[in-house]
This record gives C-alpha cells, sequence and structure tokens, in this order.
C-alpha cells in the first residue's frame, strides 16, 4: 500500500467522522436544505470531469469528458440555487412589510418577493 | 510532487474546509444562508484553481477545452433552469435527479480513468482499480436508481411496488455478475469487464428501486444521496483528488445519518424497506373503523368556533396537505387565528412529506415563520396543553395504536395528538394510510372528523371565522 493511499483513505475516514458530528447537529427543520446543500457539494465531482480533459485525446475521451462536465455543472449550478431559494424562505417572523398580503393570500405574494429579492 | 502541484492541493484543502464550515452553518435557519455561501466560495474556489492546473499543464486540446466549457455551461443552464422554477412540492424529485447526475459523473470519471491507463504504458494500477470499480458500481447504481425515484416522485413510474417475477433472483445474479465482474478486474486489465460491470449495476439500480413504495421515499433518497456522496469520494482515491475525497465523504455522512433518521422514524430497518413490498404509499381503500368506534364529523361553523376561542391550537400537516396544495391555506388560516391571540403552532413529524424536512419547506414557502415549525420531541409534550389539534392529511402518524406492540406501526415514533382536549381531524375519507390498518384517534370520543380536501377544508375554515367571530 502506498503512501499516497495510506493519506486519503485518513482523509476519507477523518473527513466521514467530521461530517457524522457537523450534521448531526442539523435540526429536523433544515433536513431538506441540508440534504440539497450536501447535493451542491457533491457536485465537487465537476473538479474530476474537468481533470479528464487532462489527457483526452481521442473520441471516446471527448465524448466522457462531455458528458461528464455536463451532468456535474448541473449539480453544482442547480444545487447551489436551489438551496439558496430555499433557505430564503425560512423566516423567523412574518416580514413586516408583508402580513397583509401573507395572510390574504400565501400564492399571489409569493411572485412578487422573489422577484424583489 | 513539485512545489505547484502541492500548493494547488492545499487550495483543494481550502475549498474542503468551506464545505465543513459551510455544513456546520447549516446548523440554525438564521445562519444556514451564509452557511450556502461558503459552501459555494468553496466551490467556486476548487473550480478556479482545476482551471489554473489545466491551463498549467498545457496538454488539454482545443476540442479539450470546447467539449468541457460547451458541456459545463449547458449543463449549469438545466441545473439552473430546473432550481428556478421547480415546485417545491417537487423538491424530492430534483435531489432525485442531482443525486443521478453527480453519481452518473462519478462514474464516468472512474470509467475514463480506467480506459487511460488500460491503453497506457505501465497499465492500470492495482491499488486504483479497487476504488475505479467501487465507484463505478455505485455511481451506476445510484444514477439508474435515482432516475426511477425521481419518475415516481414525478408520478411517470407508478408509486406502487412494482414487483416483478423473480425480481430478487435477477437482483442476486446481476450482483454477482457486477461482482464477479469486479473482482477479475482486480487480476487483469479488462475493458469487456468493466462494461459488464457497468451495465448489470446500471440494471440493479432500476430493479433496487422499482419495488420501493413511494411511501418509503424520504428513505430511499437519503440513501441514494449517501451513495452519490461515496461514490465522489471514490472517484477521489481514483483522480488522487482531496476535495473529492472530503466533499464526497461529507455527502455519504449527512446521507447516511438521514437514511437512519428517516427509517427510524418509520419505525422500520433499512432492509426491510429496500426488499419492498409494504409502502403502497398513495393508495386510500376506503373501510370503516371497527364497529364500536363511534365516528363524529364536524361542519365548519363548530370547527371554527372550537379554534376561533381556543387559547393554544397545534396544526399537524401530513402529506396529504402537501398533495392537496393546502398549506398557503392552513398558514392563512393559522394567520388568522394568531391575529385573534390564539397560540399556534406546527407538529412535524420527520417523515411529513416526501423527503426529510420536506414539510418544514412547504410551510416556509407559505410564509410561516420557522419558530412556529416544532420537531415531535419537542411538541409532544406540549399537546396536553392545546385546546384544538388540527390534523391536516396526516394518518398514520398520529395512531395511538403505534403505542402498543403487535400491529404495523408498533413501536414507530407518533405524535402523540390524542393528549390534546379536542381533536378536528381533515380528511376525504375514512381510507387507510399507508400502513393500511385503522386509526384509533378517529374513534376516540375528543375527535371529530371534518371529511373534505384539505384545500377545501380550510378554505371553509377559515371563512367560517372571519363571517362567525369577525
Amino acid at each position: 500500500m502506498s503512501t499516497a493511499l495510506v493519506t486519503d483513505l485518513t482523509i476519507f475516514v477523518l473527513a466521514l467522522l467530521v461530517g457524522i458530528e457537523v450534521i448531526g447537529k442539523v435540526p429536523a427543520t433544515l433536513h431538506t436544505p441540508l440534504m440539497s446543500a450536501a447535493n451542491s457539494i457533491h457536485g465537487i465531482v465537476l473538479v474530476g470531469a474537468m481533470l479528464i480533459g487532462l489527457t483526452a485525446h481521442n473520441a471516446v475521451g471527448y465524448i466522457l469528458a462531455f458528458v461528464a462536465a455536463f451532468f456535474a455543472a448541473a449539480n453544482v449550478v442547480g444545487g447551489y440555487v436551489v438551496t439558496g431559494r430555499m433557505l430564503k424562505m425560512f423566516r423567523r417572523k412574518i416580514p413586516a412589510a408583508e402580513p397583509a398580503k401573507a395572510q390574504l393570500n400565501g400564492q399571489a405574494s409569493k411572485q412578487p418577493q422573489e422577484v424583489q429579492r | 510532487m513539485n512545489s505547484f502541484t502541492t500548493n494547488i492541493q492545499l487550495v483543494y484543502v481550502l475549498a474542503a474546509a468551506c464545505f465543513v464550515v459551510g455544513l456546520h452553518l447549516m446548523n440554525s435557519p438564521a445562519t444556514a444562508r451564509r452557511g450556502n455561501q461558503v459552501s459555494t466560495a468553496g466551490m467556486i474556489i476548487a473550480v478556479v484553481i482545476t482551471l489554473i492546473l489545466l491551463i498549467h499543464e498545457g496538454t488539454v486540446t482545443a476540442l479539450g477545452w470546447t467539449v468541457l466549457i460547451v458541456g459545463s455551461l449547458l449543463g449549469s443552464a438545466a441545473g439552473l433552469w430546473s432550481a428556478r422554477t421547480v415546485q417545491m412540492t417537487a423538491m424530492p424529485q430534483l435531489v432525485s435527479m442531482f443525486n443521478a447526475v453527480g453519481g452518473g459523473a462519478a462514474a464516468l470519471v472512474a470509467i475514463y480513468g480506467y480506459i487511460h491507463d488500460e491503453s497506457a504504458p505501465g497499465g492500470v494500477l492495482g491499488s486504483t482499480t479497487v476504488f475505479t470499480v467501487l465507484d463505478v458500481i455505485i455511481g451506476s447504481v445510484t444514477f439508474t436508481g435515482s432516475l426511477i425515484a425521481a419518475g415516481k416522485l414525478q408520478g411517470i413510474i407508478t408509486g406502487n411496488p412494482v414487483m416483478i417475477k423473480g425480481g430478487r433472483a435477477i437482483n442476486v445474479a446481476l450482483a454477482v455478475v457486477a461482482l464477479g465482474s469486479a473482482a477479475f478486474m482486480l487480476t487483469t486489465a479488462s475493458l469487456p469487464a468493466l462494461l459488464l460491470v457497468v451495465l448489470a449495476s446500471l440494471a440493479f439500480g432500476v430493479l433496487m428501486v422499482l419495488p420501493i413504495g413511494g411511501a418509503d421515499m424520504p428513505v430511499v433518497i437519503s440513501l441514494l444521496n449517501a451513495f452519490t456522496g461515496t461514490a465522489v469520494a471514490m472517484a477521489g482515491f481514483v483522480v488522487n483528488n482531496w476535495a473529492l475525497i472530503i466533499a464526497g465523504a461529507l455527502v455519504g455522512a449527512s446521507g447516511g445519518i438521514l437514511t437512519k433518521l428517516m427509517a427510524d422514524a418509520m419505525n422500520r430497518s433499512l432492509g426491510n424497506i429496500m426488499l419492498g413490498g409494504f409502502g403502497t404509499g398513495d393508495s386510500a381503500i376506503a373501510a370503516p373503523v371497527a364497529g364500536d368506534a363511534q365516528i363524529r364529523s364536524i361542519a365548519a361553523d363548530d370547527a371554527a368556533i372550537q379554534l376561533a376561542y381556543a387559547s393554544k391550537v397545534i396544526i399537524v400537516p401530513g402529506y396529504g396537505l402537501a398533495a392537496a396544495q393546502a398549506q398557503h391555506g392552513a398558514a392563512e388560516l393559522a394567520a388568522l387565528l394568531e391575529s385573534r391571540g390564539v397560540e399556534v403552532s406546527y407538529a412535524i413529524h420527520p417523515v411529513a412529506g416526501r423527503m426529510p424536512g420536506h414539510m418544514n419547506v412547504l410551510l416556509a414557502e407559505a410564509n410561516v415563520p420557522y419558530p412556529q415549525l416544532k420537531e415531535m420531541e419537542e411538541i409532544n409534550p406540549e399537546f396536553g396543553r392545546a385546546d384544538v389539534a388540527l390534523v391536516i392529511g396526516a394518518n398514520d402518524v398520529t395512531n395511538p395504536a403505534a403505542r402498543r406492540p403487535g400491529n404495523a406501526i408498533s413501536g414507530m415514533p407518533i405524535l402523540d395528538v390524542d393528549q390534546a382536549k379536542s381533536i378536528i381531524v381533515v380528511k376525504r375519507s375514512m381510507g387507510h394510510g399507508y400502513a393500511g390498518m385503522d386509526n384509533e384517534l378517529y374513534g376516540n370520543p375528543k375527535t371529530s372528523m371534518y371529511f373534505a380536501d384539505a384545500k377545501k377544508a380550510v378554505a371553509e375554515m377559515t371563512s367560517a371565522v372571519k363571517t362567525l367571530v369577525g
């Protein structure tokens, strides 16, 4: 077993334990945004897709690089945007300027708010 | 390792640190947005440094740059579009799709690495092959499994368990083929064996998720999320990149924890869920409650008076509320009651919705302030002080039968709705929940049934409160 492999395994195990420690403290209220955030983080595979480009010099390499880059980029961008969109909705109280709208019609008030922010 | 690549590894560690801090900030709704920004910053750092590495190495061909840039831009556009347009009720499908593409990309990275090494002088390194086959197997299973899960959630594929004759035998055969070929690859470099691993894993992913019912989706999505993280970490071993290893491990841990929480909240073992056949989800078989129980129904006016003159009301939302798009109406009713001085809170069971924490997002979207959203452990002691518990579209998670041994839901953690002074249940019919059993709560003398679609019911109650008590 090479030193590099031992280092990689050490990092993997420690990161797993850090993950369990950090995520165990997230309240149930935020579990959907948490999963969505974790989703965007695994979009880091985009880096792996980009590294294909270093040695891709034939059709198979280009096709794999293209599909991997497409998948990973969709994962990263979509993941972060939708997580941000969800978290924006979590408010401590109904915003002072909007309670009337919020009470009258939640559906209708949703649209203008999203445009504003 | 020269000093340039060493410095690059350090930057990847910085990016990974951003992910850890970002996830840590998710421990409170007040800091969660900042957490997402920190995590995004980490991702940008990782991508930029990779670009610098590609330019520095100078081995990327013009066509190579083109496919990477066009692929990334098209992917970003697709991700952006779906993230902007998705309905909050459809979040589980979107998360599932992101699991699919993440797992797929991780598998492709390993497949490419193997093809490249196989043709190169020196061949494939034995120690890398272990991670390559793990990545390919997990990534491919995640890819098709997540697509099927998304299809089930979207209703393209039936939410009922699909039992294929001899499905279990086929699954075992596929597993044997995948693992056998993988074992062969450890001794001999072989592209056909890799292809066999990929195909068997893809088929296995389909057959793994098809027999699982719609109601078990919170567990399935969490599990596939853990799979994706693990696949990405394995890809990190293949390309020897710390950012991928750390990020993948973090996601694997998060998915693993959520899988366990969800399985516990449904009182089912993971094995039991994966074998399928129990969670028939949306089936609503109309059947009367056992003869000795008296069912009382209630009209909008009476319900409105009970609610308006209560001092404490607890709303218990279930997936029926989300399915009927009644979350906005319920929030409106709650706001009206609050304006009359009634203390309103929401009791959220861990599996209310189609993914972990889904109901919280739906209510947040309807402008419900998050301090009103109470977790099960927090709200259960409060039911005794509640004048009215208003159950909207929730069933099994309120069934007191769970406290007794000897039935389908025995031991399942439930909301102590029956402790409230009075209970109003909004429900379309006397149909069963996914456990397929009578809810004893409905026969409780304190319970009144309000038979209507959730959206219509909350609208009727709201207007009744307005007319009767101004």
